[in-house]
Formats: structure tokens, sequence, C-alpha cells
């Protein structure tokens, strides 16, 4: 009897030890369908893939740089099926056209998981992994309201200077920016696209300072390489910026170089846009492995940035929210 | 009787309509400023101004349309030459201009960098290898051109789609920021006034030069109006259709150059982008037909400017982003419109039916 039980403990164990054996020399096949490699946000998003669905992870990852091209994009995807890959991860480069091939995906039975950018017209995917833009707007408007007061501030007048028009980051970080505002009864005098470029920055904030001129002490960038250019652009007319004078800079995406001038004292706050998708997948992954339930829509973390002294408390939606430091040791874990 | 010649001599200037679209877009800004009660000159006030770190400069909305207006002015230049001698554009200057502002940038930050505060090489050897890859791109076009004889269109397509990807490569798929106070000076102030300008001044004064007192201007033009005659009049029409797109690779280096240095970095997607067609937009805009042969320099140099003043205009008019290209548009066909050989031909016809009428 004993020998009995203990074959079987035995036959158990070397059962245990051979799936594990197996799994250990099939890992799992991830296609990623990646837009292409326009700007150090989007080589943060990828690397941050590759480094999560490594080999040493247990993941073969087959990655496709589509260079902008959504025909190429769908011919990846339809790649990935061929390969009989066991999850599929999209970053779609247009938000429409896509239930044809997501419906191939679903006859072959592979979960899509769609991260930062969204499809509109199919509902066949397994869940969106990405950030709440709106969130990063209303996360700016209330650290303003905020700071404002505790500065002393008693009147707001903005100027902004938006994304590309019709841009997802675009409509959320205005629309919640707004909302913020109006809510206070702030005064945004004006906003015009700088296309998320440095250069469009730099002629929009030159036209406003002239345009302007002594009637506004905040500026909002929707993001860093814009702030770049608003920087040079108020140098020039002589207009000062960050905590402690005449205009407040506030700036979205958060890359390193614009962490070095939230350390520099340029611009005031920085409301991260998180990159780093690739974690909050693998989540999803597990959670899909193991038969559970996945939320459609997944929102990643992000941080809100700033000097010592710009750290303010404010809520977003009845949620505290919560500030990071800039030191050198956050500029250095940056992407 | 005098005056009448005065008149006529003025109208009769082959700058005189695109000289007037140009006033006309700046007038508007009168017409604005009076509506709402401004000093109505404040569009053309020019006013020196105190800076943060950077002294003393040029300060106002002429100041603006010439600085921004540059790259644009530069790019013409070599359009112009393109369109007079071969009937074609030249598609690929803005991807060009990208390519140089890449290279240029790689070279300066060391390969692989994606910031660099102090210079891997002499500043010198970065710009003038940018520009030089401009000159190969552009010989690259007038190979293609004037020695296959192939469409300059399909010609210049190729490097219009190939040569930001190579820039993008050569940057590591980065944008490489070169935040290195010396490179900032092309795109900064020399002085009171900023880079850009004096480096457009001395691109079309060297160019005019060129054009004057050599036999270079008659002879493109020879080859632009009838390449097989100016052939058999003993001139290589292939070697000047060739320099000529050799020379708007120069141009659209320099002007990759100026571009990257306003922003100290290369900023491979944007950089150039759409510029070939403000470059083309400038030259039909100074009244040069794009079907080749004789052209007029300084209009297209005015048609470079009437193109930033239009976006001048519409920022200080505070006209929404969104709305403004509907406005550019609007204001792009009205210029065309008055410098369409119909309606030229129905004013002259008009003026002969008066003088006519006056004689008898």
């Amino acid at each position: 009897m004993n020998k009995k039980v203990l074959a079987t403990v035995i036959a158990g164990a070397a059962a245990v030890m051979m799936t594990s054996a197996v799994m250990a020399e099939e890992p799992i096949k991830i296609g990623f369908a990646q837009v292409g490699h326009e700007s150090d946000w989007r080589t943060a998003s990828t690397k941050s893939c590759q480094d999560v669905f490594s080999a040493e992870n247990g993941y073969d990852l087959s990655f496709v740089d589509c260079d902008n091209d959504e025909a190429a994009q769908k011919e990846a995807v339809r790649s990935f099926i061929e390969q009989d890959v066991d999850y599929i991860i999209i970053d779609p480069i247009i938000a429409t056209g896509w239930d044809t091939v997501l419906t191939e995906c679903d006859e072959a039975g592979i979960p899509v998981i769609v991260i930062d950018r969204t499809i509109d017209d199919s509902d066949k995917y397994a869940a969106w992994v990405g950030s709440n833009f709106k969130t990063e707007g209303l996360a700016a408007g209330e650290w303003l309201n905020a700071y404002a007061t505790a500065q002393g501030i008693e009147e707001i007048n903005a100027l902004v200077i938006s994304g590309s028009t019709g841009s997802s980051a675009q409509i959320g970080r205005s629309d919640g920016f707004n909302e913020v505002a109006e809510k206070y009864g702030w005064n945004v005098i004006d906003e015009q696209t700088g296309d998320f470029t440095e250069a469009g920055g730099q002629e929009v904030m030159e036209n406003y300072c002239k345009s302007y001129e002594g009637q506004f002490n905040v500026v909002v960038c929707q993001n860093d390489n814009e702030a770049f250019g608003a920087m040079t652009a108020m140098d020039n007319a002589g207009v000062t910026y960050g905590p402690g004078n005449d205009v407040i800079l506030i700036s979205f995406d958060a890359c390193t170089a614009g962490l070095e001038d939230v350390k520099a004292g340029k611009i005031t706050a920085d409301f991260e846009c998180n990159p780093l998708a690739a974690p909050f997948v693998e989540e999803v992954i597990q959670k899909l492995a193991a038969g559970e339930e996945v939320e459609k829509e997944v929102y990643m973390v992000e941080h809100w940035y700033a000097l010592e002294d710009a750290i303010v408390e404010f809520e977003v939606d009845g949620e505290a929210q919560e500030m990071t430091v800039v030191t050198d040791e956050v500029i250095e874990a940056q992407y | 009787m005098k005056k009448d010649s005065f008149w006529k001599r003025v109208t009769g200037w082959s700058l005189f309509l695109p000289v007037v679209s140009l006033l006309l877009v700046m007038a508007v800004n009168i017409i604005h400023d009076i509506a709402v009660g401004a000093n109505p000159l404040s569009f053309f006030m020019i006013t020196l101004r105190q800076t943060t770190g950077n002294g003393t400069i040029l300060y106002g909305r002429i100041i603006d349309i010439l600085n921004r207006g540059s790259e644009v002015a530069i790019l013409a230049i070599g359009m112009t030459l393109v369109v007079s001698s071969s009937a074609g554009t030249d598609i690929s200057v803005g991807s060009v201009m990208s390519l140089c502002a890449s290279f240029c940038c790689m070279l300066l930050a060391g390969y692989g960098v994606s910031s660099a505060t102090t210079l891997a090489c002499p500043l010198i050897v970065g710009i003038l290898a940018g520009i030089l890859l401009g000159v190969i791109c552009g010989m690259f076009n007038g190979t293609l051109v004037a020695y296959f004889g192939i469409q300059p269109m399909v010609a210049t397509l190729i490097l219009y789609s190939a040569a930001r990807a190579i820039g993008l490569l050569l940057c590591n798929d980065l944008i490489v920021y070169v935040r290195n106070g010396t490179f900032g000076i092309f795109g900064g102030f020399l002085g009171v006034i900023p880079t850009p300008v004096v480096i457009a001044a001395i691109c079309i004064l060297v160019m005019t030069l060129v054009l004057k007192k050599t036999a270079l201007g008659m002879y493109i033009q020879s080859v632009g109006i009838n390449g097989r005659a100016s052939r058999i009049a003993g001139l290589n029409s292939k070697r000047i259709i060739f320099l000529t797109y050799m020379l708007c690779g120069l141009f659209a280096g320099i002007a990759g150059i100026v571009a990257s240095s306003r922003i100290t970095s290369a900023d491979s997607n944007n950089i150039g982008l759409y510029f070939e067609m403000d470059a083309i937009l400038a030259v039909a805009l100074g009244g040069n037909s794009l079907g080749g042969g004789k052209f007029n320099l300084a209009g297209s140099i005015i048609g470079a400017y009437t193109i930033q003043a239009i976006t001048t205009t519409l920022y200080a008019l505070g006209v929404s982003s969104t709305q403004a290209p509907v406005f550019k548009a609007v204001i792009v066909i009205l210029i065309v419109a008055i410098q369409a050989p119909p309606l030229k031909a129905y004013m002259k016809r008009r003026n002969m039916a008066k003088q006519v009428k006056g004689a008898a």
C-alpha cells in the first residue's frame, strides 16, 4: 500500500515536471503589430513589449513595425493568424475597417488585445489597454486649480497649444482641461494646434506672444515637444515661465527630456502618458489563459510630475491624486 | 498722358500682381486692427525686444513673416530653376530637407545618441556634410531627369518617399536632440536679426548675382523654352538641367539645416513636411508658369513670403487652426485666379478698348 502511494506520488511529480518542461519548451506565441517608430514615446512602447514578452519570460514575440501603413498592419495580423500565434496585440493605425480582420482572428480562436489607439467599428477583441486622455486633461486642470489657489493666483487666463486635431490624445486632453476650465470659470483665450511638434509649438507661441501680450498667465502644451518650442518662443519674447515666474507652463507626455525641463524649473507640471503598456497586457493575457473574465477597457496607471514647490493635493472624479517629485532618479528611470 | 504711362509701366511690371497680392494679404490686418479698435499699423510695428538669454532682438509680425518664410524662400530659389529648365517640379525637397537635417544631427550627436549637449564632431563638418548630402540628392534627381529622361515628378518621387525614411534610419528611429547653443545659431539670431533671414538673403543675393552676371539664367530659360533648339545652338541641355536639380538639392540642404537648427533637433518625421508643396506654390504665386521657360526669381521669393504672410495673418486674426486651411485655400485661389492668363488678357482688352474710346 505504502509502495503504491509512493509510486503515485512519484508518477504525479514526474507528470508535473514533464508538463513544466513542455511549457518551458513551448513559449506563448505573441504577434505584435506596432504603428511605427515616429517618436520617443512609440520607441518606448515597442521596447516595453520586447522586454516583457522576451524569451526569458517564456514568450515568443513576433514583432512587426508597420511604418504607419494601415494595409501593412492588416497584412501583419493575417500573417499572425497563419503562424497560429496564441495572442495578437494591435496598436491600430486607424480606428476603422477592422471588422473583417478581427472576425478572422475570432474564427481562428486567437484573442486580440488592442493597445494605445482605439478600434471604433468592431468589438471582436478581448480587451483594450491604454491611457485615459481625458483623465490626463482633468488632472492637469484640477492640479492647476489647486496650485493657483496655493499661490494666491486669482485669475486664470490660459492659452492652449493643442496636439494634432482629431487625434484621441488631443480630443481627450482638450475635453478634460476645458471641462475643468468651465467648472472654475477660467478664461481659455485661444486654442491652436501645434501638431505635437516642436516647430509647431514655436510658431504658435510666437504668435500668441504678439496677439495676447501680457494677457495670459498659463500655457498648456499637449505634449513635451510643443512645450520645448513654446519655451524658445517665450524666451524670444522675454516672457518668463516655470514655477514662480510670469507663466505657468503645463505639458503632457512626461518623456525624459520633458522631465529634465521640469527639474530645471521650466515646465511647472508634466502629466504622463504611459507608453509602457506591456505589463498591463501581460496581466490581461494571464487572466485569459486562466479562463478569467477580463475588463474590456483597461486604463494604465499614470504619474503626474512636478518639483517640490508645485506639489499640491487635488482630486479627479473624487479620487485623490498622488504627484511625483522629479529627481535625477525619476528622470533616469523614465523612458 | 504722362500719368497714364506711369500707371501702365507699373501694371506692366512683371512683379506687379505678386506684389499686389502680398500687400493685399497684409492689408487685411489693417482692416482687422481698425475693426477691433487697435492701432491700425500694429501688424507692421517692429520693435526691439529684450529676450531671456538671447540679448536684444527685432520683434514683430513682419519679422516673423521674414523669419518663418525663410525655408520656403530658400527652397523656392531651387524650385524656380528646376521648373524653368525641365518644366517639372522637384517634389523631393521636403524629404531631402529632413534627410539633410537628420544626417547633420547624427554627425553632431554621434550615431545612436538621442540627446547630446556636446558635439561629437566640429559644427562646420556636420553642417557642410548635411548640405553636401542635399547636393548629392540633387545630383541623383538631376541624373534621373536629365540623363535618363525620366519625368521629373516620377524621378523625384523616389527621394520623396525614400529620403525621410533614410533619415529615420540615420537617426536610429529617434528624434535626435542637439542641445548645444552653437548649433542653434542657424535658427536663432545673428545680433538683432533672425539668422534664417540672413541665410535666405545670402542665398537669394548669390543666386541673383550668378544669374545676372553669368549667362546661366539665359541658358536655363532657353533650355526650358526649347531644349532641342538650345542643344543645336550649342548648349549642353542635359548638363544644364542636371545643374538646376543639383542647385535645388543644395538649397533643400540649406533649408533643412535651418529648420533643424530652429528646434535644435532632427525631427525626421516632421521637418520639411509638405514644404515641397509650399515651394511649388511659391513659384506659381510669383507669376511663373509651371510649364517651364521664362522665370522670375524675385516673383518666387515674393510668393514664398506671401504664403507665410497668409499663415501669420490667420494667426493674427485668431482664425482657429481647424479652419485656417480653408481660408488659406480661398486666398490662394484668388491670387492664382487674378494672375490667370484669361483674366490678364481680359484686362488688356479692356484697357485697349478704353484707349480706343479715349482716342475717339
